[in-house]
């Protein structure tokens, strides 16, 4: 088959554009039916609606969060492996009145950085983590991370993560939202259309805690990796909603100002 | 300005304040400690940030951020505590951060860590050893006029004895070339604007305004540490026109060494001091040409021997190259041992002029 013939015909149904202002493609280089382009989108929207272009600045770590970075309209690093909100602080603590925000995937912020994170929140730094949990290394193929769930199939344990073998998964939002420096923490999904209008007010009011300098916050968004779960692209969403979702709780863990 | 009377780690701290360091974070370990107290104490009364970082890998990430924003960063600590820092040092290096770091070793073991480094990919990074307290407030501010003029890594490497010893330093500032605004720096303002920066060591750019892409990028930074190694270079001969003997040691040790060979000097002996300011680049060029008389060559280094390679590498003939240095401590590993006495040292330059008379 030609190119040519592999084109879609002119009368194809065109999909809506996937583009924000702030992304600089239509395309993505993820796989079908992931869900981190899902939540990108939903923080470059937040940046938009609230008009924080010429003043936000972006650390993002390794894996696939980071595959994006060319597309987006933001000004980032692309940081080492784990160290996301310790560069971000360094950002912080230059240029107070920007909006700095990380962008982690689990095995990026929960297995590599856990300490800088959990630092990050102690210290009560300005900035927002924003975590796209998987529970798997989707950048590597699907292999487990500290945040893989009991019961998730991953390329380390196909039978499904066991407790007895593979210990508990951290549950990176409640660890923080402990942390007298944290002002909010929340958690959402985007496996349907109203857990991605949920994530988006809550990426919000995470920027607006930064805003008024309350304290650190977190916001956790669940998002589909169906290759690294050796999954269906469409079966994703039940999926996910049927391991993370059963032991992830949603919402608001933490909303108001960090202990003095 | 006055002079005062002040210890090494003072003086750095000094230094990098006059250079306009906006941001250090460091984590205590001896003896590069003292340093991280002067910047705490100092540095936010003259409008800097000082983070007690929670390890040192956070510190020198920390300083990347700081760093990348266009401000002048350092971060530092004792050789072990660098090691750590060593991902990020190359990673700065890849994607052309100007950082500060400041090694206060123990003896003189971490001249590899300062010259090859223990990161990842084809990373240079200037590296400077100062013999004195005076010489150490020189080259702190040399090496971050260096490390922004590059837009590289750039380590002052010293030790803990250098970091206490308390000497009359004049802290009139180096006048130094003005350098070009940083419009490289990722400060948020081109978020939303088209023209919106990504920082990486891949340098691929975004969609609408692509970079070289990692080929280029890095093929363009061999050039640049070529460039470095020609133009950069920074050494001190003392009497080695006509010696016969050459002494070659860096930091502290050389020091030592120069009061010794000025004492055999006076008695008529033809023996001379090589010292390199500048570890990378290596004086190549220059050693090969102060040891092209010499006989011997010894290289006094408070190691098991690591300049010694670099040494070997630039003399015309590396059969003449002795290590005449080693490994000298205390009992606690701490602090510099015996070795680093001028008899001792004497007795050491003697035996090997002897050796090659005999």
């Amino acid at each position: 088959m030609n190119v040519a013939a592999a084109l879609p015909p002119d009368n194809a149904v065109k999909r809506a554009p996937f583009g924000t202002g702030l992304l600089l493609s239509e395309d993505h280089p993820l796989c079908p039916g992931c869900g981190h382009p899902v939540a990108l989108r939903v923080i470059m929207e937040a940046i938009e609606d609230m008009a924080l272009e010429g003043r936000s600045v972006g650390i993002f770590g390794h894996g696939c969060s980071a595959m994006m970075i060319g597309q987006m309209d933001i000004d980032l690093n692309l940081s080492l492996h784990g160290r996301a909100p310790a560069t971000a602080t360094g950002v912080k603590r230059m240029l107070p009145d920007r909006v700095v925000f990380t962008m982690q995937g689990d095995g990026d912020m929960v297995s590599e950085g856990l300490a800088e994170v959990l630092h990050a929140a102690a210290r009560s730094e300005k900035i927002t983590c924003f975590l796209l949990n998987n529970g798997v290394f989707g950048d590597t193929g699907g292999h487990m991370t500290a945040a893989s769930v009991l019961g998730q199939r991953t390329k380390t344990d196909m039978g499904g993560r066991k407790a007895e073998e593979h210990g508990y998964p951290i549950p990176i939002s409640k660890l923080v939202a402990g942390l007298d420096g944290v002002s909010y923490v929340a958690r959402a999904s985007v496996h349907n259309a109203a857990g991605v209008t949920l994530a988006k007010r809550f990426v919000r009011r995470a920027f607006e805690h930064q805003l008024q300098r309350t304290g650190f916050s977190l916001v956790e968004i669940l998002t589909m990796c169906p290759t690294g779960w050796v999954s269906k692209p469409a079966d994703g969403p039940a999926y996910m909603m049927d391991t993370l979702g059963r032991q992830i709780e949603l919402g608001e863990l933490k909303d108001g100002p960090a202990a003095a | 300005m006055a002079r005062i009377f002040c210890d090494g780690s003072e003086a750095i701290a000094r230094a990098a304040i006059a250079s306009g360091l906006r941001f250090f974070a460091g984590y205590p370990m001896a003896p590069s400690s003292d340093l991280l107290e002067h910047l705490t104490a100092k540095l936010p009364r003259a409008g800097g940030v000082c983070v007690a970082a929670e390890t040192e890998i956070e510190g020198a990430n920390m300083a990347l951020g700081a760093a990348m924003t266009g401000n002048r960063a350092a971060t530092g600590s004792t050789g072990q505590g660098v090691a750590l820092m060593q991902e990020t040092i190359s990673e700065c290096a890849l994607h052309e951060t100007p950082l500060v770091v400041f090694t206060v070793g123990r003896m003189q073991q971490d001249y590899f860590q300062s010259t090859r480094g223990g990161g990842w990919g084809d990373a240079r990074t200037i590296s400077m050893a100062p013999k004195d307290v005076p010489e150490a407030f020189e080259l702190t501010q040399r090496l971050f006029h260096l490390s922004d003029k590059y837009r590289m890594p750039a380590i002052l490497l010293t030790d803990g004895m250098l970091a206490r010893t308390q000497v009359s330093v004049d802290l009139t500032p180096l006048e130094l070339e003005p350098l070009p605004p940083k419009d490289w720096a990722v400060d948020g303002t081109g978020t939303g604007t088209g023209r919106s920066k990504t920082h990486w060591t891949w340098n691929e750019g975004k969609v609408n305004n692509p970079g070289p892409g990692p080929q280029a990028h890095w093929s363009n930074l061999a050039e640049k540490y070529a460039r470095v190694a020609r133009v950069e270079p920074r050494w001190e001969a003392i009497h080695a026109e006509d010696a016969e003997t050459l002494i070659v040691a860096f930091g502290t040790a050389a020091k030592f060494v120069e009061y010794v060979v000025g004492e055999m000097r006076a008695e008529g002996r033809k023996v001379g001091l090589f010292r390199p300011i500048t570890l990378w680049p290596f004086p190549e060029e220059a050693l090969e040409k102060a040891a092209a008389k010499a006989r011997a060559v010894g290289v006094f280094e408070l190691n098991a021997g690591q300049m010694i390679d670099d040494v070997r590498i630039s003399v015309p003939d590396r059969r003449l190259v002795r290590a005449i240095g080693g490994i000298s401590t205390d009992r606690s590993g701490l602090s510099i041992g015996d070795l680093l006495d001028a008899p001792v040292i004497r007795a050491r330059i003697e035996a090997l002029m002897t050796g090659v008379n005999a």
